[in-house]
C-alpha cells in the first residue's frame, strides 16, 4: 500500500502524438509529388542534384552539431535539416552543377539555421537565404533554366550520364537545351523595349501541369496545389498565408494589367510561372519565419504577394518569391507584436471588456 | 448536413484527446465499505483552514460538527463516519509537496450512526438566505475541483442578482466519470440541488451544460429535469475544457466573463453537477458534504469504475478495492490534464477529490522536450486566446514582465497548450512558474511598498514631531522672553517710577 512515485511531473499528464519529425514528414510527402514529377520532367541530373542538396545541409547540421559537442543524429532525425536541403533543391535550376547544390545545403542549414541557434532560432528561411545567397554569388548557373526533358524521352540523359553532367557541368552538345523562364524572357524583352504584344507569341509556354523550363519542383503547379491541400487538411497549414500570398500576386497583377497590358504581364503567368505556388504552399508558410497569429499571417503573405510582384515588374530580377519572404521574415516579429489574437474577456486591445452592469 | 455543423459549431479553441471514460463510467457505482480509519483533512476548500472542536476520544456520530469554519470564505468539517476521534495531528497533504498538514482522524465503530439531522421540508417557502446558511453548514463546497465555499458564492450570485445558473455537467477532462455517474444514477437529487440554488440565488432559469459524449447522463437528466421547465438540458460539443466556467459560459449563452470580473457579473453563476447534489443532500436530508463520488481509472487499474466512498478514506485502500493489475507508474489526484501528481498513496481523498488515476507505464511515459518550432498550434488550442510560445519564449530567458505582457495572468493553466505541443515543452509548467514568481515578486513589491510608505510616515512623523518641538521650544522661549520683559516691565516701570520719585524727590 505503500509505494512512491518519484519524482512530480507537471501536468498535463497526457500529450499529442504528433512531433517535429512528423510534421516534417509530412511536409515532404506532400512535397512529394511535385518533386517526382520535377525528377521525371527534368532527368536523373535534378535527382542526383537533390540528392546532394539534402546531403550537403544534413552534413551542414550535423557538423555545427557535433562543434557545439551534441548528439546530431537525434536532431537529424527530426527531419529538418532534409527538409530545409529538399526546398532549396526543388528551388534551384534542375541541371545546376554538383557545387551549387553543396554550397547552397551547407550554407542553408549552417549560416541560415544553426547560425542562429537552431531548429526555431532562424529568423529567415534557411532555404530561401542559400538560394538568395546563390543566385547573387553564381547568376549565371542559377539562371540557366533546362527546358523539359522527360527521364525517358530520347535524347534525355541516362543514370551515368545525368550523374555525369552534374558533376562535370553540361556538355556543349546540350547546351541548346537551355531556355529562358517566361517571367526572365518577358523581363528581358521588355528592357529591349519589346512590348508583350510582340514577344508573347515566342514565350515559353505556360503549363498547369508543369512541362515548362523553371526550377526543379516548382513547375507542376497542380502538384503543389495538391500538397497544399493535403497539409491543410491535415492541419499542418493554415489557408492564411498561401491564400494571402496569391491574392498579394494576383490583384496588383490583375490591375496593372488592365491598365497596360502591352507592359504588364496577367495574372496567368504570375501564378504559373516562377516560384509563386510552391514560395505560397510551401516557402512562406514555415513556421519559425512566419507570424503566428491569424492577422499577422494574412499581412504576411500578402506582403510577400505584394513584394514578388513588384520585384518581378519593376526590380531587376525576373523572379522575387525568395527575395519577398526574406523581406517578410524580417516582418515577422513586428507582425507578431502588433496582431495578437484577440484575448477571452478583453477587447482587441486587450483590456478587459466593460460589463453591463 | 451532420459534417457541416460539426464544422461549424464546434469551438474555435481546446483539444480533443481520447476521453478514456469508458468502461469505467459505464461500470455501475459501488459502494466503498467503510473504512476502519478516516483522515479528515482542516483544509479541503478555499479560503480559511477550520478549526477543530473536538477532542481525541470524543465519541462523534456520522455527519457531527468535527471543526468549524474561520473566516468569511471557508467551510466546517464533518465526521465523515461514526467513531471515536484518534487523533488531531499531521498527515500528508495531496500535493506533490508531501507536505504534512492538519487532520482529525476518526477509528470507526463499525456502526456508521449518523447523526441527528434536521431536513427542511419546503425548501422553497423559507428565504434563499437560509438555503445558503445550511449549505455553509453542512459544508458544502465546488465539488468541480475549485473547493470554493458554495454559500459564498450564493450570497454574490443573490447580490449581483443573477439571472442563470449553469450547472456545469461538461466533466471534459479525459478518465473522469463521477460527473457522468451522478447525474446517471443520481439526476433526481442533481435535478433538485439546482432549483435549490436557483432559489438561494433568485435565478429564472438554469442550464444543464453536458458534453454530448455523455449521452446516458443527457437522457437521465432530462427525465429528471421533465417536471421543471426553467431547467434546461443542453448538450454541448464534447471538447476539453468545456467544463472550464469561462468556456462553458460562453458555450451555453454567448457571453464572455471580462477579464477582470467575475462570473455573476455577467449575470451568470456556475455550479457542479456533483455541488448540486450536495446542496440537495444539505437541505432535503440534512446531510453535511461527508461523501462523494471518486472515479478510480488508468491502465494500472483492474476494475476501473465509480466509487461512493467517505471523505478522508487513504487513496491506497480505494486503489487495493478497485485491485491493481500492476504498480502504478504515476499516480494523479484529478483528470490527467490539470490533475496533481501524487508521491504516494498515504493520502485521504478530500472534498475536490473527482478521481484517482493509476497510470501504466504507457501512459506515464513523458516524452523529451524539444525546442520550439513556432507551428502556433498551442495559441491555436488556447482557450483563452493568448500566445503560449510568445510567453514560454520570454519566460525561458527570464523575461517575466515580458511574458505577463502577454496577458500570462489570463492563463487558466488548463494544459491545452502543452497537450498539442508537438515538441512537448512543458508550458503549464513554465507559466505556473511564472505566475509564482510574479506572485511573489508583487507580494514582496507590497510588502516593500508598505515598508516605504510606513518609513515615510515615520520620518514624516520624526520631522513634525521635531517641528513641533522646536516651536513648542521656541513658543515656549518666546512666552519666556515675553514674560521676562513682562517681569521686567513692571519693574523697569517701578524703577523708572522709582527713578521719578526720586527725580521728583530730587
Amino acid at each position: 500500500m505503500s509505494h512512491a512515485y518519484g519524482m512530480p511531473v507537471a501536468a498535463p499528464h497526457t500529450t499529442t502524438t504528433n512531433s517535429p519529425g512528423r510534421i516534417m514528414l509530412l511536409v515532404m510527402m506532400a512535397l512529394a509529388p511535385a518533386t517526382l514529377y520535377g525528377f521525371w520532367l527534368y532527368g536523373w541530373p535534378a535527382f542526383y542534384l537533390w540528392l546532394i542538396t539534402i546531403m550537403a545541409a544534413m552534413f551542414g547540421e550535423a557538423f555545427c552539431l557535433r562543434w557545439q559537442n551534441r548528439q546530431a543524429w537525434a536532431v537529424l532525425l527530426d527531419g529538418s535539416a532534409v527538409l530545409t536541403g529538399w526546398l532549396l533543391a526543388v528551388s534551384l535550376p534542375p541541371w545546376a552543377p554538383w557545387w551549387i547544390g553543396v554550397f547552397g545545403g551547407l550554407f542553408a542549414t549552417m549560416l541560415g539555421k544553426q547560425a542562429f541557434g537552431g531548429l526555431g532560432q532562424n529568423l529567415f528561411n534557411p532555404a530561401m537565404v542559400a538560394r538568395v545567397a546563390l543566385l547573387i554569388s553564381f547568376p549565371v548557373q542559377m539562371t540557366a533554366w533546362m527546358g523539359p526533358v522527360p527521364i525517358f524521352s530520347p535524347g534525355a540523359p541516362g543514370s551515368f550520364e545525368g550523374l555525369l553532367i552534374i558533376l562535370r557541368g553540361m556538355p556543349s552538345g546540350l547546351d541548346g537545351l537551355t531556355s529562358a523562364t517566361l517571367l526572365g524572357y518577358a523581363k528581358t524583352e521588355l528592357s529591349r523595349g519589346v512590348d508583350l504584344f510582340q514577344s508573347t507569341p515566342h514565350m515559353p509556354v505556360l503549363s498547369f501541369f508543369g512541362n515548362r523550363p523553371g526550377s526543379l519542383g516548382e513547375t507542376a503547379a497542380w502538384l503543389i496545389l495538391a500538397g497544399g491541400a493535403a497539409m491543410m487538411a491535415l492541419r499542418i497549414i493554415t489557408w492564411h498565408i498561401p491564400l494571402s500570398m496569391l491574392a498579394g500576386i494576383t490583384i496588383p497583377a490583375a490591375i496593372m494589367h488592365a491598365i497596360d497590358p502591352g507592359r504588364y504581364l496577367d495574372i496567368g503567368p504570375h501564378l504559373l510561372s516562377g516560384g509563386a505556388m510552391l514560395g505560397a504552399f510551401f516557402i512562406a508558410t514555415d513556421y519559425v519565419t512566419s507570424p503566428n497569429a491569424p492577422r499577422g499571417q494574412l499581412i504576411f503573405g500578402f506582403g510577400c504577394g505584394l513584394l514578388t510582384y513588384i520585384i518581378r515588374t519593376w526590380a531587376g530580377y525576373p523572379e522575387g518569391v525568395a527575395f519577398a519572404v526574406l523581406l517578410m521574415n524580417s516582418m515577422t516579429p513586428i507582425l507578431d507584436t502588433y496582431f495578437k489574437p484577440r484575448i477571452y474577456g478583453r477587447d482587441s486591445r486587450g483590456r478587459p471588456l466593460q460589463t453591463a452592469n | 448536413m451532420g459534417f457541416l455543423d460539426h464544422f461549424l459549431k464546434a469551438p474555435s479553441w481546446g483539444v480533443h484527446p481520447a476521453d478514456h471514460k469508458r468502461p469505467a463510467a459505464d461500470a455501475p457505482l459501488r459502494i466503498f465499505p467503510s473504512p476502519a480509519r478516516v483522515f479528515m483533512p482542516l483544509h479541503q476548500h478555499v479560503g480559511g483552514v477550520a478549526r477543530p472542536i473536538v477532542l481525541v476520544g470524543q465519541k462523534v456520530r456520522k455527519g457531527e460538527l468535527i471543526a468549524e469554519a474561520q473566516g468569511n470564505i471557508s467551510a466546517p468539517i464533518h465526521a465523515p463516519l461514526s467513531g471515536t476521534i484518534a487523533a488531531v495531528g499531521e498527515v500528508t497533504a495531496p500535493h506533490p509537496s508531501g507536505l504534512p498538514f492538519k487532520a482529525i482522524t476518526i477509528d470507526s465503530d463499525g456502526r456508521n450512526l449518523w447523526a441527528d439531522v434536521e431536513p427542511l421540508a419546503d425548501p422553497f417557502s423559507v428565504a434563499p438566505e437560509e438555503i445558503a446558511r445550511r449549505s455553509a453548514q453542512a459544508g458544502v463546497v465546488g465539488l468541480g475541483g475549485a473547493t470554493f465555499p458554495s454559500a459564498v458564492k450564493f450570497a454574490l450570485g443573490k447580490r449581483l442578482k443573477v439571472e442563470t445558473l449553469i450547472v456545469n455537467g461538461g466533466e471534459c477532462e479525459p478518465y473522469l466519470s463521477s460527473d457522468d455517474r451522478i447525474m446517471r444514477d443520481f439526476a433526481d437529487q442533481v435535478v433538485d440541488g439546482a432549483r435549490l440554488v436557483m432559489h438561494a440565488i433568485g435565478a429564472k432559469d438554469a442550464l444543464v451544460g453536458i458534453e454530448d459524449n455523455k449521452p446516458e447522463a443527457i437522457a437521465a437528466m432530462r427525465v429528471a429535469a421533465a417536471p421543471y421547465p426553467e431547467v434546461k438540458i443542453c448538450p454541448v460539443p464534447a471538447r476539453y475544457p468545456m467544463g472550464s466556467d469561462k468556456q462553458l459560459i460562453q458555450t451555453l449563452t454567448g457571453k464572455e466573463v471580462p477579464s477582470d470580473a467575475r462570473a455573476a457579473e455577467v449575470g451568470v453563476l456556475v455550479h457542479n453537477v456533483s455541488t448540486c447534489a450536495a446542496v440537495h443532500k444539505a437541505i432535503r436530508l440534512g446531510q453535511p458534504l461527508v461523501e462523494r463520488i471518486v472515479t478510480l481509472n488508468g491502465g494500472a487499474i483492474a476494475a476501473p469504475g465509480n466509487i461512493y466512498a467517505p471523505l478522508g478514506t487513504m487513496i491506497g485502500e480505494l486503489l487495493a478495492f478497485v485491485g491493481m493489475k500492476e504498480a502504478p507508474s504515476r499516480l494523479i489526484l484529478g483528470g490527467p490534464m490539470m490533475g496533481t501528481p501524487l508521491l504516494h498513496d498515504r493520502i485521504p481523498i478530500v472534498k475536490g477529490a473527482s478521481g484517482i488515476l493509476a497510470f501504466n507505464a504507457a501512459e506515464a511515459f513523458v516524452p523529451e522536450a524539444g525546442p520550439c518550432i513556432r507551428c502556433g498550434n498551442c495559441s491555436k488550442a488556447c482557450p483563452m486566446g493568448l500566445l503560449p510560445l510568445e510567453m514560454a519564449a520570454r519566460i525561458r530567458i527570464g523575461d517575466l514582465e515580458g511574458a505577463a505582457a502577454f496577458a500570462l495572468s489570463d492563463c487558466i493553466s488548463c494544459g491545452c497548450c502543452a497537450y498539442v505541443c508537438p515538441s512537448h515543452i512543458p508550458l503549464v509548467q513554465y507559466f505556473s512558474h511564472a505566475k509564482g514568481e510574479l506572485t511573489a515578486a508583487e507580494r514582496s513589491r507590497l510588502r516593500t511598498d508598505a515598508t516605504k510608505r510606513l518609513a515615510e510616515a515615520k520620518a514624516a512623523r520624526i520631522e513634525r514631531e521635531n517641528r513641533e518641538k522646536a516651536e513648542a521650544a521656541a513658543r515656549r522661549k518666546a512666552e519666556r522672553e515675553a514674560a521676562k520683559a513682562a517681569a521686567a516691565q513692571p519693574g523697569s516701570a517701578a524703577s523708572a517710577a522709582v527713578e521719578k520719585t526720586e527725580g521728583a524727590s530730587a
